[in-house]
């Protein structure tokens, strides 16, 4: 029998590889967004742990819809870095510094 | 259970909204390019009538539909009147702006309409869900507005830096969410509140840690120091427009977010968060003023003035009583009038191939145009928070709630910070009056652009002789 706590450490260690990845990394853009998934899958995992263990299905509702929003933002992220990239020439997180003051 | 009729109407000015969204985006297909106006005809047609709606369905009491996931209260109202004439506002600067430069098109109004209906239903939401989608729905139309000028490098770079901590920002807030239904097994505002106790006697480690990650979610979201290296980047690039709208509405609907989490959701836990409002405060007041000083770029001294002010926004909620929820209310419709005068300026002395956002483009604006430095001078007094201007009514307020519950010390530190703010708005007056202008060509703006713009500036003035109104407004909202 797997404990809620495991699920609950799984989504702790999913979430602070996603956190990591976006504040260490400084090579690669797509690499940043996969990130961001990360975190949001461990916020689903979450969810799902919650919800079987409290017996509500309230919290399985709502993963579908993180699901289907994640969606729509990596169809949005993505198009942002077509036009960035078509600007720059570069998806280099580093070389984003023409904003600056 | 069924939904009836009644169910819908608490919603009605929402669901016209989408309906007419929806239907705007299909004529804006079918119109051809010099018919363009119609789009944009539209969509203010369609924010008047959802305001008149939201005006007529003011409620005395709160009412909860669709399964207690949507609320119609009187604060929400009242935030949503402002939301929508903030929209307004914007989308009329933005016409002759986007005309000029060749991008008045109709994915600037259908996203912006997305955009208010975003802030809508954050601003009705009753549960964790409804909150978390319409904030989803705001950012996301956002994201899009702020890289509209797709060959520009600046604006495509903060729409990226912007697109990164807002999702980032977003998971955080998730997490919390995740963690606060953990803890007490519902997403309903109401329940999550009894099932923390009005004293906080359900309170946990696991809630507690839901707390934290819902608080520093929403200052990612609000700008707030020490999550506020986005603000002044996406000032500065995006289109100033998109700078306009963002800096404006989507503020409004930030206060709401903070009063449905913290205050409904989870008011027993007030002594919690209100050590935690009290660091952001501080340490936004503090970065804010202090930074924006060493700027020479309007729109990004504008960004660091926004994180300021958003520490101000905070003080009321610390005070944390129904006047001190008022006058923080108060203190966002201000700040958002003054955000609009102010890059509705900027807008109206820029031109084609010229921004006019930096410091040196007011140089001398007093020999070229008396009445627009006039206008200006208003807008800059007003944020620096003088009288009898709107703006020290505002910054009044929110002081005086501090007062009434002895948080005296933190009254003072804002007031110091709020004279070291007074610095870089000065700045600007004395290079419109004291120093020769660089540029002598004449203001060309349009007629209509000029009337609203002076109505905006006069409007913060005579509001600021006769400030009972707009406040008796917001303390209605809060009174039950």
């Amino acid at each position: 029998m797997i404990a809620l706590s495991d699920f609950l450490i799984l989504g702790a260690i999913m979430f602070c590889l996603g956190v990591a990845g976006i504040y260490i990394n400084r090579k690669n853009l797509i690499i940043l967004m996969m990130s961001l998934e990360l975190m949001l899958l461990a916020v689903n995992i979450n969810f799902v742990a919650f919800s079987h263990y409290l017996g509500d299905v309230a919290g399985q509702i709502f993963v579908f819809f993180i699901l289907t929003v994640a969606a729509a933002e990596a169809a949005i992220g993505l198009a942002i870095l077509v036009v960035l990239f078509r600007n720059r020439q570069t998806i280099n997180v580093g070389e984003l510094d023409s904003l600056k003051g | 259970m069924s939904l009836m009729l009644n169910d819908f109407l608490p919603a009605a000015p929402e669901i016209f909204l989408l309906s007419m969204a929806c239907l705007i985006l299909i004529v804006d297909v079918y119109v051809p390019e010099r018919y363009r106006l119609v789009t944009y005809q539209l969509s203010q047609a369609t924010l008047v009538v959802t305001a008149i709606l939201v005006m007529f369905l003011y409620p005395t009491e709160s009412v909860l539909t669709f399964s207690d996931s949507f609320v119609l209260d009187r604060m929400g109202s009242v935030l949503k009147v402002f939301v929508l004439l903030m929209t307004y506002f914007a989308f009329f600067y933005s016409k002759e702006y986007l005309r000029a430069r060749n991008l008045f098109k109709g994915e600037f109004y259908l996203l912006g309409l997305f955009a208010v209906l975003g802030m809508m239903v954050l601003i009705s939401g009753h549960s964790l869900l409804t909150l978390y989608l319409g904030l989803e729905l705001l950012s996301l139309a956002l994201y899009a507005l702020v890289a509209l000028h797709r060959d520009s490098t600046a604006a495509t770079e903060a729409a990226m830096k912007y697109f990164i901590l807002a999702a980032l920002a977003s998971g955080i807030l998730l997490y919390g969410i995740s963690l606060l239904y953990g803890a007490t097994a519902t997403l309903d505002i109401s329940e999550l509140h009894s099932a923390i106790g009005s004293e906080g006697e359900g309170r946990n480690i696991v809630l507690m840690l839901g707390l934290v990650f819902v608080v520093v979610g929403i200052a990612f979201k609000l700008g707030a120091v020490p999550f506020h290296m986005w603000v002044p980047d996406l000032y500065q690039g995006a289109p100033t427009p998109v700078t306009l709208f963002i800096g404006t509405a989507p503020k409004l609907a930030g206060f709401a977010m903070l009063m449905r989490f913290l205050v409904d959701g989870m008011g027993g836990l007030r002594g919690d968060w209100g050590d935690m409002l009290v660091l952001l405060a501080i340490l936004s007041l503090a970065v804010g003023n202090v930074v924006a000083i060493a700027q020479t770029n309007l729109k990004r001294m504008l960004g660091y003035s926004t994180i300021a002010h958003m520490g101000y926004m905070f003080l009321g909620l610390i005070a944390g009583t129904a006047a001190g929820y008022a006058a923080s209310m108060f203190y966002i419709i201000v700040y958002a009038l003054m955000a609009m005068g102010s890059f509705g300026m900027i807008i109206l002395l820029s031109r084609a191939g010229f921004e006019s956002d930096r410091l040196d483009d007011f140089r001398g604006l007093n020999e070229r145009s008396p009445w627009y430095a006039f206008l200006m001078l208003i807008l800059m007094l007003s944020m620096a928070g003088l009288p009898p201007f709107l703006g020290f009514w505002a910054k009044w307020s929110v002081l005086r709630e501090l007062v009434a519950v002895d948080m005296v010390w933190l009254a003072v530190v804002s007031v110091v910070f709020s004279l070291i703010g007074l610095f870089y708005y000065i700045r600007i007056v004395r290079l419109m009056y004291f120093e020769k202008p660089t540029d002598h060509s004449a203001v060309a703006a349009p007629g209509d652009m000029r009337v609203m713009i002076s109505t905006n500036a006069l409007a913060i003035l005579a509001l600021g002789l006769y400030p009972g109104a707009l406040m008796a407004v917001c303390i209605s909202a809060f009174a039950i």
